[in-house]
Parts: structure tokens; C-alpha cells; sequence
């Protein structure tokens, strides 16, 4: 009985797994065709892989692109998790929601809207326009989801945890990053890879923000779509995908390593609910 | 002191609320009430709630966000306890996040190759002998599409919910008898509630401006109030209309904030 | 806490050696094309994506010494933003036909000094002296092409199609394509019925919508770039379109032919002009004048595949390709197309309302 609801469960992890995956795959097998375009396979080759390295601005793109997500990422993420804190520990209800409604402003409003008033934000404060303003951006339009993916984590936390810590003797900081810290993990952990999601994909914002002699990779696919995606485009897309795959294996056998660590913890907190 | 301490490690957050969400509010609001010229005029909120076309495309936008988030969600539950369950759970979670680092236009553009006339789908339906089929423009299309950008938004909050879920709790209910349908609906699901509202709101509050999907692979049979905001900002440069949409995007927000806005937590949290 | 000490180390790391390898690159660069001299090297170019042979841009850094940033945006009223917004130096540009007369009025262009321009000669004369620009002060032509319909003969047979009021037959239902523009769409109409694509009437704006609406059944999408896409992949049968995509389209599935319809149209250029935030004009004459050199000019029309307004690098070009009446009409053709003008932002927006009216009909 078991066994077969847990096949189940398994064809439908694979079904959606599969369906997720499908037009990457798409996208990847096309980066192969000996042809120019997405559509009629005619043949293997390597071409628009050897014409992408070719391509010094595409890579220099690809590099911004990285440094920009990354940078945007761990900032947002924390400070969106001293958000998430501050939120939390806000103790009236009608504060709290005013605060998560202004906390979800920028989600709610179309990428054209946010990039036109940060250009218009910007050029009023003097700032240079360039990295520094991607960066800026970036950071400001992630936090929110960072922490939208924290603060649940938090108001799941069993007060009692905290109380407990606190009867033995734990100051502020160690209730922090002993017992907080460690149970929002999760959340802050998808927070900053959604903030990447995001950074990633942002087109509207970075071309408004960007200034001279920047840009990312985004903005360069849509400026080309006008002369329709070049196959080099996807040639590229499969490649940071590869390399995403093996630095995902490559966490989980560090993780898989150092959660033998946490393991004692998680018993602790057992302690504490019961 | 104790309160300082923790204000201090706010402010930054603090500042970027001020900085960036409120000051360009307000700038917004600002605009929504300018004319072309850059008067001062109500004309753009008269414009909106006058005309049946961007009435239309309101109810349009609630309609669709309201679908996608239902079937974002049916999709993410199941996915997300099934993975929380799992050995090696973070992994696959991560696996679930790695497809939405791939470039959206991108991916689109595959939904075209994969759902085309000729596309892959239509070879496969017409191998099995069912097709083919006009896939493209059709609000199905558009409903799969839009549910595949979101549905690792949903996945997370739920997977981060159910992933520490105390397992004694699930234990306990079985002990006193419960079934395991009763365990998931009366046990399982109310805890998990924090993450599938998070879920919600980082689903439903984007999907309400969403305009790219809408046009490239709805063929713009289905115009969301993103598609006018768009055009205002950069086709017509109406930046007062445009302005004046986002207000009214934003407070829309604002209601459904309101609206699921926690009311058991408090007293739960104050009780203790 | 200790993890999240761990990630910051982690990414920094990352950033920092991200950064080396940009560091890499631009030394890479700069050595490439030898900045000794003093002063300023750079020419910032801004222009549509994958809009000009890169080659050519190589070839230019050679030649000249000159170092091009290459920077891309994907619509004129983008760039307008961006440029009237300033903290930007772009010493070119690449705008359109309407977008010139309207930057013209904003005052973000710079006259060109004509004396400094070697290969005026080489232009066509029917390109010059523009509505939008007259005596070309600002802008030299860079490309050109009409509005017209892509068809796809394994559905259309060939002459089937010569006006745009043929598109309304009933037995092209749920099979026609329209590119996602106002100007363009309104235009097709208006045309459709003789009028000029640049009215400015009320009661003819109204008609063309309603005469849009009965078009509708035959609608199957109204999509942008990826018309090619679809057009290539035999989604639909007849697209309005540009030259350009349709140049593009036919690229990659043979069955698709274009033309341009008898009795009025669109005529479009898009032209280089310099705008006021230009710092290095030196750099920007070389540039013009290089791009003016017929075999350059030639060189990049094969690569985008668009329409030069070269006449001498027309001559260039392969037999096939210049004496196709689809690329380069004659001149009877040319004569009933018109140019946009810039509306005025109260007209743009009537052309746009009347448009979103029409895609909010129901199909």
C-alpha cells in the first residue's frame, strides 16, 4: 500500500520534473543544429558554440551578468532578512501588514514602470549610471522575495524555541544565530536563489538603469530579438545551464557533508516542543 | 536596548522601503494625475473607470492571475510535500529552481518551437493519433506557459514549509488514528498555510501584470492591464496613464494583502 | 549564522574572481586595438541589436585606432527615454523616421557638419531629404523598407494577394498574422481604404477601427519579433509585416514570399544621427563616413538584409538580391508610400486607443 502510493508520487515527480525541463532540453538540443535557427534539425555541430567564444562581448556580457546576479543576490538577501526579522518581530498586526503590503509594491508593479522611475530616481541623485546602478537596482527590486520566502519560515517558528533559549541563558545574538538563523535557513536559502532567478531574468530595469559600456545578458537577447534569437544565444544558454547543474551536485555533496553537523541540532528542537 | 539592536540591523531594509518602494510611490502617484503636458488633471482615473476597455482588461487580469495561481498551486502542492520527503530534499529543490535561470524570452521561444504547428507536441499527438491540434494562441497555451514561469515561486514557500513540518505532529495523528487523507488535510495542510499564502502572493501579485507571455504565445488574445501599462510607457509615452494603472495596480495589492492578511497568528503568538 | 558567513565568502570570492576575468577581457581589448595616442578613444554606438556586421565594427577599431562600445536597445521610445534622461554618452544613434522628427523637436540632436561627411554622393537621392529631416541636417540614412504581406505559397498562391484589401476575403480565416503596432495596423487599414497613414481626423481614425474589426475574424494573433518565428514554422499563412523581418523570415523557410502592396503604405528609414549626448564627434564623422563607403555599406546589408540606401553599394550587391522588386521597388511603387510623422503625443495616443479597442474585440 505504502510502497504504491510511493510510485505514484515518484511517476508524478518525474511527469512534472520532465515537463519543467522540456523546453530547456529544446533549447539545448537546438543549440547543436548545423542550421541557423530553432526549428528543422539539419545536422550536429559545434558552430555557433565555437562562434560564441568568439563573440569577447558576449562573454564580457556573460561575466557582468554572473557578478551583477551574484553581488545582487547575497545583498538583497541580507538585507531582506533583517526585513524579514524586523517585520517579524513587529509586534502590532496593523504595522505588520502595512509594512508587508509596502514590502510587495514592487512585485506588483510591471518591470517598465519600476525601471522608468529608478532612471528617473537615479539621474535626479547624480549617480553614475553603469554597474554600480544595475547593482542598485538589482538589489532593490530582489529583496522583496527574499523576504516573502523568510518570513513564513519565521512566523512557523514555535515561540516557545525562543523562549527556551532565552531561559538558558542565550543573549541576543546567540538566539539569533543559534536558534533563528539555523531554522530560517531554508528560506533564506530559496530567497537568494530566487533574488538570482530574478536578477537573471530582469530585462526592463537593467536597460533603463544601465549606462555606457554595461549591459547583461538579458538585455542582449532582447535587443536581438529584432533579427530573431541567434542560435549562439542558446549555444551560450546551455552552457551556464551545464554549468549551474554541476555547481548544484557540487552543493549537494557539501551539504550531504555538513548535514551530518545539524543533525544534533534538529534533535535539540524536538526536545523543546514536546 | 533590546529594541535597538534589532532596529539597528533593520535599517538598510528600512531605508531601501524609503528609498526605493515609497519615494518612487510617490512619484507615481504624482504622474498618475498629470496630463500629457504634465498638469495636474483626474482625467487618467476618469479615463480608467469610464472606459469599458480597461475595465475589461481588469476583470481580464484578476481572471487569469486568480486561474494560474489555482493551477500553479494544485501543480506545487503535491510536488512540494512529495519532495519535502524525499532523501535528498534540498537537491531537488534546487533542480526545481535551476530551469528559471535559463533567459524567459528564451524559454518562450522553445514553448513556440515545442507548441508550433509542426512543433514537437503536434508531432507526438499526431504519432498517438490525436492531432494535430492548434496549440499556439489558445488560452490553454497561454494558462501552461504562465503556470510553468510560476510554478517554482510556488514551490518554494510550500517545500520550505512542509521541510521542517515536526514529524511528531504527523505521528501523534496517526497514533490517535487519523487516516492519512485526514492526517494531510487536518494536520498537514492547515501548517503548511504560511507557505501556500506566500506562494499565493508571489504568484498572483505578478501574473496580474504579466504581459510578455500574453503576447507571444497568447497571440494577445488575452490583454492584462501589464499590456496597456506597457504601451503607455513606451509606445504612447502617456506616462500618466501608465502611472495611474500602476496606482491602481498597486492597490489592488493592497486589498488582497488586506484581505489574507493573518488574523488567527496574532492571537496564537500573543497567547503563548 | 555561520552559514551565512559561509555563502558572503563564498559569492565574494566568486565576484572577485568574476571581475578578474573582466579585467582579462578589457586588457585583452585594449591592447587589441592599441589606445596610445591620447584623448578619446571610444566611440559609443547605439544602436537595435545585431543590427551591423561586427566584422565591420573590427574593421573600423583597425583602421581608425578608434575603440567601439557597441550598445543595444530594442525600441525607438526606449531609447528616447534614455537619452533624454542623459547620464549617458551614446556619440550615434539609430533611430527611426518618426522618432528623428520627434527627437529633432526635443532638441537631442546635433546638426551634422556636411563638410565633414566624404560619402553623401553615394546615397540614393529619393532617400535624402526626408519629411522628417529636410536637407538631412541630422541623419543619414542607415536602412530602409516598406509595410507589406509575408504569405506563405503552399496556402497562398502567388498574385492571389496585390492590394491590402484582399487581406479581408473571408477564406483567409483565422490565418492572417499582425505585427503588434499601432502605427503600422491603423496605417494598413487606412491605406486599405486610400487614406493617409499619418491622418489626423476623428471620423477616418474611427472608420479604419471598425473596418480593423471585420478583419478580425481572418486575426489569428498580433504578435512582435516572434512573427518570424511563427511565420517560419508555417503557423499562419499571410503576416503583415516589415521588409526587415520578412527578409529574415524568408531566410529560413523558402516557401514565404513578400510583397508590397499597390496603393499606399508605409515607407520607414532608419537613420544615424548624433545625439546631444555625443563627447567624441571626431570618432562619430569617421564612423559615418566609413559606414558610407560603398563596399562597407554592402557588406552590411548582406549581413541584416535589409535595404541599403547606397546607391553605389546597391550595385554591389548579387544580381538576385537588388533586382528583387520586394527589396528594392521601383520607383512607382515607391511614390504612393508614405512616411510617419510624429504625431504628437495626444495623436499617438488616439492611434494607440483605437488599436487596443481593436485587439480587445473579441475573436
Amino acid at each position: 500500500m505504502a510502497n504504491k502510493s510511493k510510485k505514484w508520487s515518484n511517476i508524478y515527480l518525474i511527469f512534472v520534473f520532465i515537463l519543467m525541463y522540456a523546453p530547456i532540453f529544446y533549447l539545448i538540443f537546438y543549440s547543436f543544429n548545423k542550421g541557423d535557427f530553432m526549428a528543422d534539425f539539419s545536422g550536429f555541430s559545434w558552430r555557433h558554440y565555437i562562434d560564441m567564444f568568439a563573440d569577447t562581448r558576449l562573454m564580457q556580457i556573460l561575466v557582468n551578468t554572473f557578478i551583477v546576479a551574484l553581488l545582487s543576490a547575497l545583498i538583497a538577501t541580507l538585507i531582506g532578512l533583517f526585513g524579514a526579522l524586523g517585520i517579524y518581530n513587529t509586534k502590532q498586526n496593523n504595522t505588520k501588514n502595512i509594512l508587508l503590503s509596502l514590502n510587495n509594491i514592487l512585485m506588483v508593479s510591471p518591470d517598465v514602470i519600476i525601471g522608468a522611475s529608478f532612471l528617473i530616481f537615479f539621474t535626479m541623485v547624480g549617480l553614475k549610471l553603469g554597474f554600480g546602478s544595475v547593482v542598485l537596482a538589482h538589489i532593490a527590486f530582489s529583496i522583496p522575495i527574499v523576504v516573502l520566502m523568510v518570513l513564513p519560515k519565521l512566523n512557523e517558528m514555535n515561540p516557545a524555541l525562543v523562549d527556551a533559549a532565552r531561559d538558558l541563558g542565550a543573549n541576543n545574538y546567540q538566539v539569533l544565530s543559534r536558534v533563528i538563523l539555523p531554522y530560517a535557513w531554508p528560506g533564506i536559502l530559496s530567497g537568494f536563489f530566487m533574488a538570482i532567478t530574478y536578477s537573471l531574468d530582469d530585462f526592463a530595469v537593467t536597460f533603463f538603469v544601465t549606462g555606457n559600456g554595461f549591459s547583461t545578458l538579458s538585455v542582449e537577447i532582447y535587443s536581438r530579438a529584432r533579427q530573431g534569437i541567434d542560435l549562439s544565444i542558446n549555444a551560450l544558454s546551455a552552457l551556464m545551464f551545464l554549468l549551474s547543474l554541476i555547481l548544484v551536485i557540487i552543493y549537494y555533496f557539501i551539504s550531504n557533508y555538513s548535514s551530518k553537523g545539524s543533525k544534533k541540532k534538529r534533535g535539540a528542537r524536538m526536545v523543546v516542543h514536546q | 536596548m533590546n529594541r535597538n539592536r534589532t532596529f539597528s540591523y533593520t535599517i538598510p531594509y528600512y531605508l531601501w522601503l524609503g528609498l526605493f518602494v515609497i519615494a518612487p510611490v510617490i512619484l507615481l502617484v504624482i504622474q498618475s494625475f498629470g496630463n500629457l503636458s504634465g498638469h495636474f488633471t483626474l482625467n487618467n482615473y476618469a479615463t480608467y473607470f469610464s472606459s469599458g476597455t480597461y475595465l475589461r482588461m481588469t476583470f481580464n487580469s484578476v481572471f487569469f492571475a486568480f486561474i494560474v495561481t489555482g493551477i500553479t498551486l494544485l501543480i506545487s502542492y503535491p510536488m512540494a510535500y512529495i519532495m519535502s520527503r524525499l532523501k535528498h530534499a534540498q537537491f531537488w529543490l534546487l533542480l526545481v529552481i535551476l530551469p528559471t535561470w535559463v533567459n524567459l524570452l528564451l524559454k518562450a521561444y522553445a514553448f513556440i518551437g515545442l507548441f508550433s504547428k509542426t512543433g514537437t507536441v503536434n508531432n507526438f499527438l499526431t504519432l498517438i493519433g490525436v492531432g494535430p491540434h492548434q496549440l499556439m494562441f489558445t488560452n490553454l497555451s497561454f494558462l501552461i506557459v504562465a503556470a510553468y514561469i510560476e510554478i517554482p515561486f510556488m514551490i518554494m514557500p510550500i517545500f520550505n514549509s512542509l521541510i521542517e513540518l515536526d514529524k511528531s505532529y504527523i505521528n501523534a495523528a496517526r497514533d490517535l488514528g487519523a487516516t492519512s487523507w485526514q492526517t494531510l488535510t487536518k494536520v498537514i495542510f492547515p501548517m503548511s498555510m504560511g507557505g501556500v499564502k506566500a506562494g499565493i502572493q508571489a504568484v498572483f501579485i505578478p501574473t496580474l501584470s504579466l504581459f510578455m507571455i500574453t503576447r507571444l504565445i497568447g497571440g494577445n488574445r488575452v490583454i492584462t492591464l501589464g499590456t496597456a501599462i506597457e504601451e503607455h510607457f513606451l509606445v504612447t509615452q502617456n506616462w500618466g496613464m501608465g502611472s495611474t494603472i500602476g496606482v491602481i495596480l498597486i492597490v489592488a495589492m493592497g486589498l488582497t494583502m488586506f484581505l489574507t492578511r493573518d488574523r488567527k497568528k496574532k492571537g496564537a503568538r500573543h497567547g503563548k | 549564522m555561520k552559514k551565512i558567513i559561509w555563502l558572503t565568502g563564498i559569492i565574494l570570492t566568486a565576484v572577485c574572481v568574476l571581475f578578474g576575468i573582466n579585467l582579462a577581457f578589457q586588457h585583452a581589448e585594449d591592447t587589441d586595438t592599441s589606445t596610445k595616442s591620447s584623448g578619446n578613444r571610444t566611440l559609443t554606438i547605439y544602436n537595435w541589436g545585431d543590427y551591423i556586421d561586427p566584422t565591420l565594427l573590427k574593421e573600423f577599431q583597425k583602421e581608425t585606432g578608434y575603440k567601439v562600445d557597441y550598445e543595444t536597445f530594442d525600441s525607438n521610445e526606449a531609447m528616447y527615454t534614455k537619452i533624454k534622461q542623459g547620464g549617458t554618452h551614446y556619440d550615434l544613434a539609430v533611430p527611426s523616421d518618426y522618432m528623428i522628427q520627434k527627437m529633432k523637436s526635443a532638441n537631442l540632436l546635433v546638426p551634422l557638419d556636411h563638410s565633414k561627411l566624404t560619402g553623401l554622393a553615394n546615397y540614393d537621392k529619393q532617400f535624402m531629404n526626408q519629411s522628417f529631416d529636410p536637407n538631412n541636417k541630422y541623419s543619414i540614412p542607415y536602412f530602409w523598407g516598406t509595410l507589406g504581406i509575408v504569405y506563405n505559397d503552399k496556402y497562398v498562391k502567388p498574385g492571389e494577394i496585390t492590394t491590402w484589401h484582399d487581406l479581408w476575403q473571408p477564406k483567409y480565416k483565422k490565418n492572417i498574422m499582425l505585427i503588434d503596432s499601432s502605427r503600422d495596423i491603423m496605417g494598413m487599414a487606412l491605406a486599405s481604404s486610400g487614406q493617409s497613414v499619418n491622418t489626423k481626423s476623428i471620423p477616418e481614425l474611427a472608420a479604419a477601427k471598425g473596418k480593423l474589426d471585420t478583419l478580425m475574424p481572418n486575426v489569428k494573433a498580433i504578435v512582435a519579433d516572434e512573427i518570424k518565428t511563427y511565420m517560419a514554422q508555417d503557423e499562419a499563412a499571410i503576416a503583415v509585416d516589415y521588409s526587415g523581418d520578412a527578409s529574415e523570415m524568408i531566410a529560413e523557410n523558402k516557401h514565404l514570399h513578400y510583397i508590397v502592396p499597390s496603393g499606399g503604405g508605409n515607407l520607414w528609414f532608419d537613420n544615424i544621427v548624433m545625439p546631444k549626448t555625443v563627447t567624441n564627434k571626431r570618432a562619430a564623422y569617421a564612423f559615418l563616413n566609413f559606414m558610407s563607403e560603398p563596399k562597407h555599406a554592402a557588406q552590411n546589408a548582406e549581413y541584416v538584409g535589409y535595404a541599403t540606401p547606397n546607391r553605389q553599394a546597391v550595385n554591389l550587391l548579387p544580381k538576385s538580391v537588388k533586382n528583387d522588386k520586394a527589396w528594392y521597388p521601383p520607383k512607382s511603387t515607391l511614390s504612393q508610400l508614405e512616411v510617419y510623422q510624429d504625431l504628437g503625443p495626444t495623436w499617438v495616443g488616439n492611434y494607440n486607443d483605437y488599436f487596443l479597442e481593436f485587439k480587445m474585440t473579441n475573436r
